[in-house]
């Protein structure tokens, strides 16, 4: 799997958690919170719906990595090429 | 057919009653794919803010009006956060701005409506010299962090006297914030007050055309829709621990189950008195003393037909507001809320076939239920007219005869809250003491709902979220 199909599945949950936001024009390097409007609750279901659609696990410690799409496919692409 | 026993079975999050907070926490556990159930005592879900039928016709209890309220697509707010949590669509709550409502006092009146800048006008209007201190202290407030308040005052009547120095006013605003939410006497904590002015003045008051039961049934479906279970008329007899943690739970019927977390929303108190490990009268001084009654009357016009224009009237007949205990009678008639839930602006014409008029005021618990049943009656009759009385004292004169027009009536007393919500005496807003981050003695119990400290039914619900969010599914 590659980065960009990886953000792909990252901007595909937040579009189901947060279907008013717009996410058609997301800058991968910019931090997604000063592109949305997304909480720690909101990350939390990032993390929730990650682990239970495709059974990637993001401990506590980790959520730093998911602060913007580029450190989104960073981070999660290995996990989900480990699979 | 029986039911299926409970006995025996595990899940990995039991939660306690069917309330607002219970099943947002159901919600959120039921998403994250937990094997989540809720159960509850009561036949009816909703614990605090339910409704019923008599003859045909509905009835709300709790909800005169949705705190919080704020239009569609206002971010970074209560309701917006909730909505997504729960991922229910704004428009499935159908709420409809209120039209206007007023706070009542011998002498002065002051109307607020979802729009602050009323407000402000009206304070400016009859307090002049106080629009300065009015403006700092709604600056302070818009800006608080509720939960660490650093050098400021935690009493809220000190904290506000720091900016309001007329004592009608400062009684005029904390009528509605202490009505509205504070299970504490005389004054409140100043986190709880800036939370509970936000949600009334900032954002405001709304309601479903269809009443509580549109939000109730939203969770409920909502809930299910997930896969949550759920189980009714199920009340908890002992929850047994090994003076650690939580190892079982007993239910009335005998069954007995295990859970890896238990969130309770019964009530810090009650909660703690489930427990085996702690005596039967626990925690004595942190029972709630608030406790309410309300009259409902049915009408066979609407509120406006008499002249009624208001949506909600916070009302006080004394010269100094008075919240605490009714310790002389039965009611305690001097000050309280008059509600006409027809007043709202509800969308595309429509308007409820009849006409309602709410009416709450303190009542005293152990007053209420020292009655045997025939004085019960009698005396719910005679508090029924008093409050008539009271509320055609503060509202404009009516254009119309109310015993003409009433089809129906009905009242809840304290002996009715506590049946229904299981408080120990009635207390509606739960223990002056709240538990803010919903830690128990057990360190897999916890307490969710109103007695966590978030406030109205949209705090109610956060509450549910939150707990599950920080104790079960975080770092999990």
């Amino acid at each position: 799997m590659t980065e960009d199909q990886v953000k792909q599945i990252v901007i595909d949950i937040i579009n189901e958690i947060a279907p008013d936001e717009d996410t058609s024009d997301l800058k991968g390097e910019i931090s997604l919170r000063d592109q949305m409007d997304l909480d720690s609750m909101d990350f939390l279901d990032i993390v929730m719906e990650l682990r239970k659609q495709h059974g990637i696990e993001v401990p506590e410690e980790d959520y730093p990595e998911l602060a913007s799409l580029d450190s989104c496919g960073n981070y999660l692409t290995p996990k989900f090429n480990a699979k | 057919m029986p039911r299926d026993s409970l006995d025996n079975q595990h899940f990995e999050t039991v939660i306690i009653g069917a309330g607002m907070a219970g099943m947002a926490a159901g919600i959120r556990l039921a998403l994250a794919g937990k094997k989540v159930i809720i159960l509850e005592r009561h036949n009816a879900s909703g614990g605090l803010n339910s409704f019923y039928s008599i003859e045909g016709r509905k009835y709300d209890v709790g909800l005169h009006a949705l705190t919080n309220y704020v239009p569609k697509s206002t971010k970074g707010t209560p309701l917006a956060k909730l909505l997504r949590q729960l991922r229910i669509p704004y428009d499935a709550l159908d709420l409809c701005p209120q039209f206007g409502s007023r706070v009542a006092f011998p002498g002065c009146e002051l109307k607020f409506s979802n729009d602050f800048a009323l407000l402000e006008a009206e304070v400016a209007r009859a307090f002049p010299a106080q629009t300065d201190g009015f403006r700092a202290l709604a600056e302070e407030v818009r800006t608080l962090d509720a939960f660490n308040l650093g050098a400021i005052p935690t009493s809220a009547r000190e904290a506000v006297q720091r900016h309001i120095k007329d004592s009608l006013l400062e009684d005029m605003i904390f009528c509605p914030v202490m009505y509205y939410g504070s299970a504490e006497e005389h004054d409140m904590d100043y986190g709880q007050f800036a939370i509970m002015f936000r949600s009334l003045f900032f954002e405001g008051f709304a309601r479903p055309f269809e009443g509580v039961r549109v939000i109730i049934k939203l969770l409920q479906d909502k809930y299910r829709s997930l896969g949550g279970l759920r189980r009714m008329k199920c009340g908890i007899q002992k929850i047994h621990s090994d003076g650690t943690r939580a190892t079982a739970i007993t239910l009335d019927d005998g069954a007995t189950l295990t859970a890896d977390k238990i969130i309770s929303t019964a009530g810090v108190v009650e909660t703690e008195r489930l427990c085996d490990d702690r005596p039967a009268d626990a925690s004595a001084n942190n029972i709630g003393q608030l406790s309410f009654t309300e009259t409902i009357t049915a009408l066979d016009c609407q509120p406006a037909d008499f002249g009624w224009e208001d949506t909600i009237i916070f009302f006080n007949t004394r010269e100094r507001f008075h919240y605490g205990r009714c310790d002389d009678d039965l009611v305690d008639p001097t000050s309280g809320v008059i509600c006409f839930p027809n007043n709202y602006d509800y969308s595309d014409g429509r308007q409820m076939d009849e006409g309602f008029l709410r009416i709450t005021a303190m009542a005293n618990h152990d007053q209420w239920c020292a009655l045997e049943e025939p004085e019960y009656l009698a005396q719910k009759e005679h508090w029924y007219q008093e409050l008539q009385k009271v509320a055609l004292g503060i509202l404009p004169q009516p254009k119309l005869d109310l015993d003409a027009h009433r089809l129906d009536k009905d009242m809840f007393t304290p002996r009715t809250v506590r049946k229904f919500t299981g408080h120990l005496n009635g207390a509606i807003y739960g223990a002056p003491h709240k538990i803010k981050d919903g830690r128990t003695h057990l360190e897999n119990l916890y307490i969710a709902g109103t007695d966590q400290g978030f406030l109205g039914i949209i705090g109610a619900m956060l509450s549910g979220i939150s707990m599950a969010n920080l104790h079960v599914l975080k770092g999990n």
